[in-house]
């Protein structure tokens, strides 16, 4: 229950408190949001749940808040000269934790934690930290590196909301649409952190997954963030989110698409992204999401047939015409392959300058398997070298045996 | 690497021609495919532009023509900017371009690159 509750309240009450109090209070909000899940830790372990937690949780934060305002000499001589003229006229000011209010908070902290003054890493950690409460050690793991450099990496980015004076609030109409899409790429590369990690944590990984559509939905609710484009990602988070139980073994491997147990994949995920990506088609637009929902689509439809696979390649064809990836290279020649046969691919992969990828070896592996099987060993040879991660090796080393 | 841009003339004929819709297709899907295929090595700087067959042609004098076919059998119908080694390198993309299945060319031509 309380791992629960502080994964969701925690970002609501720092929101909440960033907001009242402003960015240059950071460090107070997160310690009077962790305060009161230690408090609630502590008495619930005592006297059992309370009959409401929430309510309970977002008690404790408002006391708290106004106890430091109230008796802390330390806390009010560097909060003092930095508070707006209301709150020190009535320092009673009641923090406010409305529905209303929290979901406001959230999405304006959305936006303040993709300003572009952060580096793209510091966005991701501290959008995982703030605003979906992960412990320092999940993310180490889900990036794949140690404590201390995710620590750094929210240091500087803290320092950056601070110096730069980031202001906590929903950008002008008319900026909305111009900020919007960092907040979307932000969101985007969370959820593809938690899609593609190479953590075995698979129960992490979904989790990351979840915050993320969490956060879209936020931004799809509401009038002054919702477009086209948003919608677009939406319905290609649903999209992958509904072959994520097919994806991965039960050591975390990667399971190859086509042995995928369709059985698996969640219709009902399915049918959401169906609906939105049927609203962000309502304009003339066509961003990079829009084209990535579309490859999501097809590969939840299970009728394994040639136009599958021509929408397919059509798309990633686009695709890469707007947003040059390696991944999206790969997967174009692949999809080309299912069409145009293994032979065609192999001209064309060979063409793709990729040869220090070890997806790029991978994916001429497969090419290569049935057509020239030395040729095929070689490149899961030179695979393994390349590959980052044991999980990788481990699914490299498979293959080879099968070949 | 170096910048080309690449010219696609195609035959003032066989643009008048009115090709069957699944002659169309089949046009556009090898189109896409060509320039997916320089994308996925990265080499595609723009998409470039398709030209409308309209134009007007301003000559010295405050003479304006109406197109630019009157004297020429050829129609710019488009171009796009690639990324390359060299020359050969992008002319021998430019061996796969579709406008050559249909009577057109691809002029290659390097950009010379402005000072920084």
């Amino acid at each position: 229950m309380l791992p629960h509750l502080f994964r969701t309240e925690y970002r609501k009450i720092i929101s909440v408190l960033v907001r009242h109090y402003g960015f240059e209070q950071l460090s107070v909000a997160e310690d009077i949001a962790s305060d009161t899940f230690l408090i609630a830790a502590e008495t619930w372990g005592i006297k059992g749940l309370p009959e409401h937690p929430v309510a309970w949780l977002y008690t404790v934060a408002k006391n708290k808040s106004r106890d430091l305002l109230r008796r802390n000499a330390v806390f009010n001589e560097k909060l003092r000269p930095a508070l707006k003229a209301e709150l020190l006229a009535n320092p009673e000011t009641d923090i406010d934790l409305s529905e209303e209010n929290i979901k406001d908070s959230q999405l304006q902290m959305m936006f303040a934690l993709s300003d572009p003054v952060l580096s793209i890493e510091s966005q991701v950690a501290l959008t995982l930290r703030i605003l979906c409460g992960f412990g320092i050690d999940e993310i180490a793991d889900a990036f794949l590196t140690n404590r201390e450099t995710i620590n750094k990496r929210l240091f500087r980015g803290k320092e950056k909301l601070r110096t730069a004076h980031i202001k906590i609030g929903l950008p002008a109409a008319e900026e909305i649409n111009k900020r919007i899409d960092a907040v979307l790429t932000s969101l985007y590369l969370l959820f593809n952190e938690g899609y593609y990690s190479s953590s075995q944590n698979s129960v992490l990984r979904k989790d990351f997954c979840l915050e993320a559509m969490r956060l879209t939905g936020l931004l799809v609710e509401n009038e002054q963030t919702n477009n086209p484009r948003v919608d677009a990602l939406f319905a290609l988070m649903c999209f992958h989110a509904s072959r994520f139980d097919a994806r991965t073994n039960e050591n975390g491997e990667i399971i190859r698409y086509d042995d995928q147990n369709t059985e698996l994949w969640n219709d009902e995920l399915i049918s959401t992204g169906h609906y939105y990506l049927n609203k962000a088609s309502r304009g003339k637009e066509l961003s990079r999401f829009h084209l990535e929902a579309g490859i999501a689509y097809w590969h939840t439809t299970k009728n394994d047939s040639r136009e599958k696979w021509e929408n397919i390649l059509q798309l990633y064809n686009q695709l890469l015409c707007i947003s040059y990836s390696p991944v999206g290279a790969l997967n174009r020649t692949y999809a080309l392959s299912r069409i145009y046969g293994k032979q065609a691919a192999i001209l064309e992969a060979e063409k793709l300058g990729l040869a220090k990828n070890h997806l790029y070896h991978v994916l001429l592996g497969w090419l290569y398997t049935g057509v020239d099987q030395d040729k095929a060993k070689e490149h899961l040879n030179q695979a393994l070298i390349y590959a980052k991660t044991e999980t990788e090796r481990i699914g490299i080393r498979k293959e080879l045996a099968q070949v | 690497m170096n910048e080309f841009l690449l010219i696609f003339r195609r035959d003032l004929q066989s643009s008048e021609m009115q090709p069957s819709p699944e002659q169309l297709q089949n046009m556009m899907k090898k189109w896409q495919n060509w320039m997916g295929g320089i994308a996925a090595r990265n080499k595609l700087v723009s998409s470039g532009n398709r030209l409308s067959n309209e134009g007007k042609v301003v000559k010295p004098g405050d003479v304006v023509t109406n197109g630019p076919y009157v004297e020429i059998k050829e129609l710019i119908g488009g171009y796009i900017m690639i990324s390359a080694e060299s020359l050969e390198e992008a002319a021998e993309i430019s061996k796969g371009c579709p406008i050559l299945t249909v009577g057109g060319s691809v002029e290659v031509r390097a950009v010379i690159p402005m000072g920084t």
